[in-house]
């Protein structure tokens, strides 16, 4: 992985303002987009991962919205710096995004067409005749049957796997150098959604795009990520290579969703669950945030926030357990099965065997 | 056995359900097929032919807007010159008699339809623009730009609107085009508030947020994404605002501060009848004309009906 790095998040906190308070959805996030990955971001609801992928477009009103600080890097510009018309040449241009529903995120009343052709006119200055052109060949590589026909169609004459096609088109038409999907696969059902993320790989490769995949279904996860970042609370906890956060987790929030992983084995055993709910955002948070449905937590979670710890180059956890003087924890039963082949892959890996996809992606 | 027997019947009972019931479900997607392949505006249409009165109205009306736009070579006589008796209940090609200075009726009345579609449409032209640039404006933007926008709405719709009619009316001069300016430019204020409202809730649908991750500038964000999404109710409105536009050009002639004589409108011919003798011994010189106000306005008012209720199916379907 030594390919150039496209955008560089450092330190990122974001909060909103309501009427009850400041809350600080996003708190100190920082994380690095390679050319040619796919980063997934996971987490629960209301850690943090939309709202930090927005901030990356400036698509957060403006009006209660307040970057406290940081600074997104691309190009070598901060994009946080930017005016909103040089903002609007790199949306859909540079960074496009495709949203969790298609049902919702096209325009009722244009022509499906001409929603994939508008950009390449306004972003590429192409012709009206050559954006209609390119428009029906992007329609066919996203696998629009009778691309002709469906350019003069409206939204509503589709189904929600095409219109998610339709969305693919649009935000790869300009060929970005980034797409951030946000949970694009979630409003879908499964075999819709194993066609779409087969779609959304195969493009990958062709068009050699960075892709940030926001989702909390670690199936999904398992089927397209390079790299994975886990939040909770709005701070990364814990980010690694996909092997490593399937087979070598170490924060404790990690084991936890990997132990509430339906799989495939029959039995008996209840679905684990993670205790408690995420903590309010209102208030500020001290020690680490998820100390208190924390079943291994120690003292000092309750008091000081925990270091990034560093386990290998490219593996990162937020927990105090790995500090030296920690005392020695046994991970729940998943997890140590999980580490066991990990262990194991990571003898005979002079064989170049990579260990992630099929066995994990039973989740859903 | 006759356990057995009854067993069999159910069974080809249940076939013969199971096969009705999978042409019925063929049916429906073929039929659902159909409906796919139209656009939204077939389909509104298609539900307002299905409409028979707001059909007819329209007939009528085109029939109305025809003879505004042929007016000068369906008038048997000249508009303004003094071409039979006076006073005259028809007869020969006076078909709807004559005026006080021998006029006919019919031709006077022919060209009061083209004056009433001139400032039926002019004047709802005019608001619409305003009414619709302010609302958008205002809805998208918010803040202070909405704060202002909406003290002017205010302000303007707690004038005494005939007061001020009638005021700029004295001021500036009767005749058609003050009348149509006038109109225009007073009655944007519910226009400017149902659009802004369609615009609050639509600029928070996903697909606003969409275009602008795509990259959109803000005024095409607007004009392609959001205007086009409020098109149909101002299209109700605008319907309606044409019979009231009519209506109040009525009434100001009636009052003689509309359409300023010669020229005819049905108003100024319907003021004829605030004489005695003419409003009971000589009805052919204004039951016309109020018949024809009666039938412009019922017609588009139905048509507006029609075509709400051919633009709000969509939306519960």
């Amino acid at each position: 992985m030594t390919n150039p790095i496209v955008l560089d998040v450092n330190n990122l906190a974001v909060s909103f303002q309501t009427f009850e308070g400041d809350v600080k959805a996003v708190r100190g996030v920082s994380f690095q987009l390679k050319k040619g990955e796919t980063l997934a971001i996971v987490g629960e609801s209301g850690s943090g991962k939309s709202v930090s992928t927005k901030a990356i477009n400036r698509l957060l009103p403006v009006k209660n919205t307040l970057i406290e600080s940081g600074e997104i890097l691309f190009e070598g510009k901060d994009l946080l710096q930017l005016s909103e018309k040089d903002m609007q040449k790199v949306r859909g241009n540079d960074i496009a995004m495709i949203f969790q529903d298609p049902m919702t995120s096209l325009n009722p009343t244009m022509k499906v067409g001409k929603q994939i052709a508008e950009p390449l006119i306004a972003h590429i200055g192409l012709s009206k005749e050559k954006a209609k052109a390119r428009a029906i060949e992007l329609m066919d590589l996203v696998g629009i049957r009778n691309p002709n026909e469906a350019y003069k169609r409206y939204p509503h004459q589709f189904s929600g796997g095409m219109r998610q096609r339709v969305m693919i088109a649009i935000a790869l038409a300009c060929e970005p150098k980034i797409l951030i999907a946000d949970e694009p696969t979630t409003a879908l059902d499964v075999t819709i959604q194993a066609q779409i993320l087969d779609l959304m790989n195969k493009l990958k490769k062709e068009l050699d795009t960075s892709i940030i995949f926001i989702t909390h279904d670690l199936g999904v996860v398992a089927q397209m990520a390079d790299r994975v970042a886990v939040m909770y609370a709005g701070q990364i906890v814990e980010v690694g290579t996909a092997d490593e956060i399937f087979y070598n987790p170490m924060h404790p929030y990690t084991w936890g969703l990997l132990a509430s992983m339906p799989t495939l084995e029959v039995g008996k055993k209840q679905l684990y669950t993670i205790p408690g709910s995420p903590p309010n955002l209102l208030h500020p948070v001290k020690g680490d945030a998820f100390a208190p449905r924390n079943d291994y937590a120690l003292g000092i979670d309750f008091v000081e926030e925990p270091d990034l710890f560093q386990v290998t180059e490219t593996h990162y956890a937020k927990t105090w357990l790995l500090h030296p003087d920690a005392p020695s924890v046994i991970p729940p039963e998943e997890v140590r099965r999980r580490k066991e082949k990990y262990q194991t892959v990571r003898m005979g890996k002079a064989c170049g065997e990579r260990i992630g996809g099929g066995a994990i992606g039973s989740g859903g | 056995m006759v356990q057995h027997v009854g067993d069999k019947q159910a069974e080809a009972l249940f076939h013969l359900v199971d096969a009705v019931e999978r042409a019925t479900v063929l049916g429906n997607t073929t039929e659902q097929l159909a409906n796919d392949g139209d656009s939204y505006v077939k389909t509104v249409a298609k539900r307002f032919m299905k409409n028979k009165l707001a059909v007819i109205s329209l007939v009528v009306f085109v029939l109305l807007l025809l003879t505004a736009v042929f007016a000068d070579s369906l008038s048997p006589h000249p508009r303004d010159a003094s071409v039979g008796m006076f006073q005259a209940a028809p007869y020969d090609n006076f078909l709807l008699g004559t005026d006080d200075i021998g006029r006919d009726v019919l031709t006077r009345l022919i060209h009061g339809t083209q004056v009433s579609m001139i400032v039926g449409f002019g004047s709802v032209l005019i608001y619409v623009i305003i009414g619709t640039t302010l609302g958008l404006v205002s809805g998208y933007f918010g803040g202070i730009v909405d704060s202002l926008i909406m003290r002017l709405t205010e302000a303007s719709m707690s004038f005494p609107f005939f007061m001020v009619i009638l005021t700029l009316v004295s001021l500036l001069g009767s005749g058609i085009w003050v009348v149509t300016a006038v109109l225009g430019i007073l009655s944007w204020p519910p226009l400017c508030r149902l659009v802004r409202g369609q615009v609050l809730t639509i600029k928070e649908q996903d697909f606003v947020l969409a275009a602008v991750a795509t990259g959109y500038s803000t005024p095409a964000i607007l004009v392609k994404h959001i205007l086009p999404n409020v098109l149909s109710p101002i299209l109700v409105n605008a319907t309606f605002g044409i019979a009231t536009a009519i209506l109040t050009e009525a009434s100001l002639s009636f009052l003689g501060v509309g359409v300023k004589k010669p020229r005819p409108s049905w108003g100024n011919i319907l003021s004829e009848a605030q004489s005695l003798r003419v409003l009971t011994s000589e009805p052919w010189r204004w039951v016309p004309a109020g018949i024809l106000i009666f039938i412009a306005v019922l017609a588009i008012n139905f048509i507006g009906e029609g075509l709400r209720e051919a633009i709000e199916g969509e939306r519960k379907s």
